[in-house]
Order: C-alpha cells, then structure tokens, then sequence
C-alpha cells in the first residue's frame, strides 16, 4: 500500500531577551550552575513573576513575521506537574488564549519552488532548569540556570509531508527569527528544539493516522534523520497489519534510532488554569503598529528583492538572503563591485565553501565584503582571470593583504599585452606541428575542442597569467590561417 | 504602657516622653510572662528588637526618623522576613529562614517599627480558629478556653492581649477581621492590590491581601498608610493613588448610606450577637448615617464558590514545597516519588491537606468547566451584585462573624461548621472589596464585631466610619483581664 507521511512540527524557541521572562535574572549559556537563579526563579515563598515586555515584543514580532493574529487578551496559565527541575510545581504557560493565533509561512523549498505551511498558534512560556544526572553519585543535581528563560512555542499544522520539507521550515524559521533578532537559533545550545509529530496514512485519505512525538531534536541532521527512521518503524507495523501506539519517543542520534520514552502513555492531567499571579496582557493595535514600524526586511522579502533587483534566481537568492548578515555581506559585494551575478557567485562559491572548511561563521570570515568586491573588480578589469583570482582570493584569507596587494606582490597581473602573448602562441604553434595539422584536417566542430591544447600549453607558459579572451582570438587567427 | 494605641505610642516617642527600648522592652518583658497562655507568637527575638530598639532611638536622636520610627509591631508569621523563620504556621517551613524581606516588611522597616516577632496562624492561614497551626492553637485573651479566630489568631490575640500594640495579617476570606471580631480589635483588610503582595507566602493569590489589626480605626490608618501602594514586583498590586487615610478620619457621617443586607441577619446569626450589631448600629445612626435595608442575594453562592476558588489556587501554589531546595523534607527518601509524597505527608497538616486534594480535584479535567471555571462566573456575579448595591449605599455593614469565639475543639472535627464562621467575611474577597471588622460590644463576655464593607479603593471611608463610631463607643478600649490574673 502507498502511505503518505503527515508531519506537524512544535519548536521550542529560546528567545533573545536580555533578562529571564518571569525575573530579572540574566539568560546567558553555559554560566556556573545556579548562579542565574534568582528567589523568583527558585520559586521561594512570596515570590512572584513578573513579565518580561521584551519577550511580548519579540512574540509579537515574531506573529507579525508569520502575518499571524496577534491575540488582544492573552492570558497564561498555570500547567501543574512536579519535577525537581520545574521549581514551583507548575510551569507559566499560554494553554488558552496564545499571544500569536493562526498564520502562514511560505518556505523556499531547495529546488526554487516554495511550500506553504499553516501556524497553528505561538504561545510564550518559561523554561525549566536541567537535571544534572552525572556526577552527584546516585543522587542527581538541580541546575536552575534556564529557568525561567523565555521561550516562544510554535505549533505548526500537519502540512508536512516530507522530512525534507521539515528541514526546510526549520531552516526557513531560524532564518526568520534571526532576521528578527529574537532568538539566536542556535541548535546546538538549545534555543531551537524541535517536537515531531508524525502519522501515516493510506495515500489518497484524509483521516490522520495515530501520531508518535518524537520529543526534543537538536540539529536538522537529527530531524531529517529522526523522520525518516520514524515513518520507516511506522510503515513497518502498518505493513505488517499492526497500530500504531500513540507515544513520545526520543531520537537517539548515538544509536541512530526513535524508542519510547514512556512505557505507559499516561494521558497527564495538567490541570491548566489561568495564572492568578500575572494580568492579562492586552495589547492594542498602537502597540502592535509600533512593532511592525520596527521590523527588518524579512528574509521572504530579500528574496523576492534579490531576485528582482540582482537578477538572481530564486535558489540563489534565498542562499544569500539566508541571514541578515550574508544578505549584508552579499549586497556591499554586489555594489561595491558592480556585477551582483559573479557577486552572487563568489559569495556562495568561495566565501561559504571557505567558511564552511575552515568551520566558520560569517562573522569571522578572513576576507571582508569590500575586500571581495575589490577582488572581483580586478576580474572585471581583465586585471587577473577568474581562475587566479581564486589563487588570490586564497591569499587574501590567509591574511596576505587585499587584491591588488596580492596580484602585485605575487606578479600575478594577467598578460594582456597583444606582443607577448602573440610570441607565446607562436611559440607553441611551432612546438607542436602535429596538433596543428590535426586540427586544420579537423572540421569546425572538433576544431573548438582540439584548440583547448593550444591554450592549454599558452596558459602553462605563462603561469597562468595570459589573458584567455585575447589568447582564444590570437589562436582562432593563427590557427585559421594555417 | 501596653495599653498605650499605636497613636499614642508615636506622639509619646516624638514627645521623649519614653524611648523605643524602654516602649519594646515593657512589650518583650509582657510577652515574656503572657504569652505562654496566648501562645500568639511562633517566634520572638529579643535582641534582635532591642537592639533595633536602639537604632531607632539613636535615628531619632539624629532626626532622621521615619513614620513608625521605635513603633513596637509584630508581624503575621506568612510574612518573610530575612534571616527570621517564616514558618507560615506549618512543619513544613518550620527550618525556613528566607534570604529576603517581604515588601510589607521592608515598608515597615523603611518607616523605623520595631519588630518583636513572628505571630501564630493557621498552618498557611488555612482556618478560622488558629487550630491548625503545627505550633499549636493560640488563644483568645477574653477567654483562654476559646478559640482567637484565625486565620491571623496570633496576630489578634497578641494585639488584644496587649503584647503589641499592632500586627500585621492577611485575609483570604476573612482571616484579618474574623479573628479582630472575636478579640475585640479592629481590622482591615484591604481592597484586593492595595498591598503587596510579594514575600507573603501565598494561599489563594487572586484573594489573598495583608492588612493591619490594631486597637483603634486611626491606628489601622497609620499602618495602612504605611503598607499601601503599588509595588513594581507584584504584578496585581494596583497602581492607585494612596490617599491620606488619617486626613479624613474626623470628617462627619451626616448623609452617609450605610446598606444592611437582610442575608447576614437571617438564618445562622446569633441572636444576642445580632443584638450588639443593631446597637453599633444605631450608634452609626446617630452620628447621621441612615441605615437602608438592602438585598445581597449572592450571599449564599460565597461559600461554595470560595471553596472552590481558593483550594484551586492553593493547590498549586503549595506545589513548590517538595522538599527538593528548602522547607521540610523526609528522611532518606528511596527515590523521587517518595521524597515527594512523603516529604509532603510529613510536612503538611490535614486541613492543608484537604485543601489541596479538594483543588486538585476542581481543576481536573473533565471537572475544570463544572467547578473553577463556574466559581469564576459565580465571583463575577458576586462582585455585580456589590458594584450594584454600591450604586445606592456608601457603605454595607452587618456582623463579621455569626457569633462570638468558640471553644478551643468545639468545630476542629466539623470543617463545614468551621467554613460556616467565614460566611460573611468569604464574599469580600471574592469581590476584591475592602473589609473591615469594628469591635461592637460583647457577647457573655466575649466580643463581637461590626463589620464595614466599602467600594473599591474606598478604605478611607471605612476607616472614617469606623473612628467616628469609636468617638461615641468604648467597645475598643475594653480591655481582657491579664490572662495571668484571670487564671
């Protein structure tokens, strides 16, 4: 039987804020444990929240960013259940009425098409602190740290239907929220976390099947490779006329597997009810023009700009409008140089493949956005061809000085000079008679490939450096004249 | 000098006529010898105010004085004070010395009282009778067999005991003005946000408030005075001015309305207690009010939307007492679940312990819409129908309390007889209104309150009435025969 895979995601979003949602305690990774942890966090007696406007702003930034409803009265509730890491017994959350209602979010999809998928809703809430299980012996330790740190839930509809797709909405929404400046999106520390909900059904159907969560994945690698091990273990059971079991499950990228993470699916009763503790948060439509005026370009605008305004397609242009910084970086260097296409191709080709070997981020890229563009100038000014100037490009990221400092200090100025070159080729006509008669008993067609030689051994002879239009033109007339 | 009011004491320490270590140490040597009787304080420390005592002499000396400068005041042990217990009546915070004051605290502080100690209460001010405190019942000064009334019992006994000259409490359905009621004080609670309420462990957040409990309206007002006003970390702190409670307590009840709802003096009230109300009543009369009969028909819906709404809210915020970061926890728990269960079994008293199962069963799936959710539209309703009969009146009145104190025993067994003492007092805090309880004679020998509903935000009004009745009555002034000579 054919099966279609139906996939909603929820993301746990950490936001950027400067202080903790609920306290004014900092949010920075990796500190001391409990050394972030203030009485409100450690949920002491009396103490209370206190919400954070900047974590409403970012949300509401972020409902804007998605054409979302923003909800004029939300309210948070209390979701109860004890763990040594939820201090207070109940966590602050938003069950009934979310800051952000539905909205839409168009994701450029790797072949230049786009995939339209639905927000169900974003909700604010805090974080818990971790269980320290290693090192305490049999007991375990309690690190409040990320209590408390704000963190925007967003729930998507079941409009996925491939792993790939997914990738694409998560790399879409860290895109997104970091044009926004609300989050880092940084996977690996934890302020993308990724829920999956995942079901089969017969392909032409509409009821959705029973669903598994695949809880808390932390890289895109892992949500790619967690889908696909998921839809395979469910189509295995349906295969075999079995039901699926409406579970969480973990990934276990070590084993490279989903299993259970409970036995039972204990259906948990968290008693929801509204936060006596905080107001309800009323937002007006002055608050939210206010927002919107403060919003960047977002990354579907860049790239319907960057294709209309470079001439790029729209694969490239959603490359390069990625984050704001590439978007930044590739515009200087489209400017400043004067041709955005080569621009455009520099920038994915030698700049991200450099940053990619040598496992940096843009921001520490050895070569600046007006240091390519002076670079690619000198190809544009038959300075130095295409092919040295990657020798050059080389040079100037391991910190040899800009274009022109290189070309000049290497000698790597192109040949243009019609004399020198006209000896070169005459030089290798006389050297090679064989190849020349070759090509004129040669008709038109392998002619084009046979010259290939000649350039070959004029290129050699000058390292390179000989300028490859006038040495073509050299060629086609002495060649012609036989 | 126990017999001094708190108006009183601040005249004579601005006057030299006695320093505040002569004024706290009279107070610490009656405690000394009382309070064994009493038992209204869980803890006193002795240095700790003498020698605040002394700063605050010392502060005057330099002219630096703040509005309760040297002012002896005991605080209701639900107040967290830093580095003093704050045990909320409970095993389970018996070893809890938090790291930070209370904002009512630090407001005391910053206007130079004296603190002598921690007052008993019921065990996280759950109850009427100060019974279920884990240090054992105080006792009513009038009459040391009977109950203070509670939640704030400690409170009201040392005030009436004359072991203090005022205390703080809280009020989540009656809690300051029934325990005023049955020793002879008075007490306000205030409108709902008019006082913080950080660092006051919390029962019910949406009802829970702090107030004072003191000999007199004027001295309610200086306390008040001190205690209101917006606070930036208590989000439902209401950011309304504070006016000047004491400017206004001579201004003349000529034309006020006072609203006599005919539901608190039915059915339940006793008759002899229902008698001293209708005296302090025409005393009201007398002074130019005009009694209106009146209609509250929500009465009856107070106490069984109280007791849903306030369990809820307990339920979960006495979740954070786990055992897992401070407070009580059990011996060598085997794994997580026992450390939880009985750390909380251990820790907690039954009548908490009911509370919460009765929450957690209200906020339950499946039971949410039939108990929280219709206990919030029921409030509404409650609060409409005060909003609407303060279209007509100034003022409700009738009794705090259907009866004077009972005995020590006499309702522990009984939680729905207990729950019936708080029938007048529970609809206030569900409506978010000022309360007050005005002492209004005695009943064989033990007293009865007057209690004085206002609109919102309108506790000068209450406190106005209040101090004009004391101008014509003595009720106030009576004082119980020391527990140690009645003996």
């Amino acid at each position: 039987m054919a099966w279609e895979t139906v996939i909603g995601l929820e993301v746990h979003l950490q936001l950027a804020t400067s202080s903790k949602i609920f306290s004014g305690s900092a949010t920075t990774f990796g500190a001391e444990p409990n050394t972030q942890a203030s009485a409100v966090d450690l949920a002491m007696p009396g103490m209370l929240p206190v919400l954070n406007e900047e974590a409403v702003r970012f949300a509401v930034m972020f409902g804007l960013g998605v054409g979302a409803d923003i909800g004029r009265r939300s309210v948070f509730d209390r979701k109860n259940y004890f763990y040594p890491d939820l201090p207070k017994g109940y966590q602050i959350s938003q069950f009934h009425a979310p800051i952000v209602g539905e909205g839409n979010f168009d994701i450029p999809m790797p072949d230049g098409s786009t995939h339209r998928i639905g927000i169900t809703r974003a909700h604010l809430e805090e974080d818990a602190g971790k269980s320290l299980h290693e090192d305490f012996h049999g007991l375990t330790g309690i690190d409040l740290n990320r209590a408390g740190t704000p963190l925007l839930e967003i729930v998507t509809e079941p409009d996925f239907r491939t792993a790939e797709q997914a990738v694409a909405y998560l790399k879409a929404l860290h895109s997104l929220v970091t044009y926004l400046g609300i989050s880092d999106g940084n996977m690996a520390e934890g302020s993308m976390r990724c829920d999956i909900n995942i079901s089969l059904r017969p392909s032409g159907t509409e009821t959705l099947g029973t669903r598994t969560e695949i809880k808390n994945v932390n890289s895109f690698r892992f949500v790619e490779r967690a889908i696909r091990h998921e839809v395979e273990r469910q189509m295995d059971i349906l295969e075999d006329g079995g039901s699926i079991v409406q579970e969480t499950r973990l990934y276990d990228a070590d084993r490279d597997e989903t299993r259970s993470m409970r036995s039972k699916e204990v259906a948990n009763d968290y008693r929801y009810f509204p936060e006596p503790d905080l107001l309800p948060v009323d937002i007006d439509d002055a608050y939210i023009q206010s927002v919107r005026d403060t919003l960047p370009e977002l990354p579907a605008e860049k790239r319907s700009r960057f294709a209309q305004q470079y001439g790029l397609g729209t694969y490239d242009a959603a490359v390069l409008s990625d984050s704001p910084a590439l978007a930044d970086y590739f515009e200087t260097v489209a400017n400043d140089s004067g041709d955005p296409k080569i621009a455009a191709n520099w920038v994915q080709g030698e700049l991200l493949g450099q940053l990619n070997r040598s496992d940096m981020s843009l921001q520490e890229s050895q070569v600046s956005a007006p240091a390519l563009a002076g670079l690619i100038k000198r190809i544009l000014d038959d300075t130095i061809s295409g092919k040295i100037a990657k020798q050059v490009f080389e040079a100037m990221w391991n910190g040899e000085g800009d274009a022109d400092a290189v070309i000049e200090a290497r000698g790597l100025k192109q040949v243009s000079d019609s004399g020198e070159l006209e000896a070169m080729v005459d030089r290798v006509i006389a050297d090679s008679p064989d190849q020349v008669a070759q090509y004129q008993a040669a008709d038109e067609g392998k002619q084009k490939k046979l010259v290939g030689y000649f350039v070959g051994q004029i290129m050699k002879l000058s390292r390179g450096q000989a300028n490859p239009q006038m040495v073509n033109k050299l060629l086609a007339s002495k060649l012609g004249k036989g | 000098m126990y017999e001094l009011t708190l108006a009183r004491i601040i005249s004579g320490l601005q006057a030299g006529e006695f320093s505040s270590e002569e004024l706290t140490g009279s107070f610490l040597t009656r405690i000394a010898a009382l309070d064994s009787q009493l038992n209204s304080f869980i803890t006193v420390d002795p240095d700790a105010a003498m020698a605040a005592a002394r700063v605050a002499d010392q502060r005057r000396a330099a002219g630096e004085s703040g509005a309760l400068n040297g002012v002896p005041i005991a605080h209701k042990d639900i107040f967290c004070t830093q580095g003093v217990r704050t045990s909320c009546g409970s095993r389970m915070l018996d070893n809890f010395v938090p790291p930070y004051d209370a904002t009512l605290i630090q407001r005391f502080n910053a206007a130079g009282a004296v603190m002598l100690g921690k007052t008993n209460m019921d065990e996280f001010a759950m109850g009427s009778s100060n019974e279920t405190s884990y240090y054992g019942a105080a006792r009513n000064p009038w009459d040391t067999t009977r109950v203070p009334g509670g939640s704030s019992g400690g409170s009201a006994a040392a005030v009436a005991g004359g072991l203090v000259p005022a205390a703080t409490g809280t009020d989540t359905g009656g809690s300051i003005r029934q325990p005023a009621a049955l020793c002879g004080i008075t007490g306000l609670k205030p409108t709902y946000g008019r006082v913080s309420r950080l660092g006051m462990v919390a029962f019910a957040s949406s009802l829970d408030q702090a107030g004072p409990l003191a000999r007199s309206a004027e001295d309610c007002a200086i306390l008040l005075a001190t205690m209101a006003g917006v606070d930036a970390r208590d989000s439902t702190s209401a950011d309304v001015p504070v006016p000047d409670y004491a400017a206004t307590l001579g201004d003349s009840l000529q034309g006020l309305r006072i609203g006599l709802p005919r539901e608190y003096f039915g059915e339940g009230l006793d008759a002899a207690t229902g008698a001293r109300i209708r005296d302090a009543l025409s005393q009201l009369e007398k002074l130019g009010a005009t009694l209106v009969d009146i209609s509250l028909t929500s009465t009856e819906l107070a106490i069984p939307t109280y007791y849903i709404v306030a369990p809820a809210e307990a339920s979960t915020n006495l979740s954070r007492f786990d055992g897992v970061r401070y407070g009580h926890r059990c011996e060598d728990p085997t794994d997580l679940l026992d450390l939880y269960t009985r750390t909380r079994k251990e820790g907690f008293g039954d009548e908490v312990k009911r509370r919460i199962l009765v929450g957690t069963y209200a906020l339950s799936a499946g039971y949410y819409d039939a108990y929280y959710k219709k206990a919030q539209q029921v409030r509404r309703v409650i609060r409409d129908d005060f909003l609407a009969r303060f279209e007509d009146v100034d003022v409700i009145a009738g009794p705090t309390t259907p009866g004077p104190a009972f005995p020590i025993g006499a309702k522990s067994d009984d939680p729905v007889a207990m729950y019936l003492e708080d029938v007048y007092t529970l609809a206030v805090n569900l409506a978010g209104l000022p309360g007050m309880s005005v002492p209004a004679g005695f009943v064989d020998g033990c007293p009865v309150g007057l209690q004085l509903i206002g609109r919102h935000f309108d506790e000068a009004r209450l406190l106005n009435v209040a101090h004009q009745l004391q101008q014509v009555t003595d009720w106030h002034l009576q004082r119980p025969a020391n527990p140690a000579e009645a003996a």
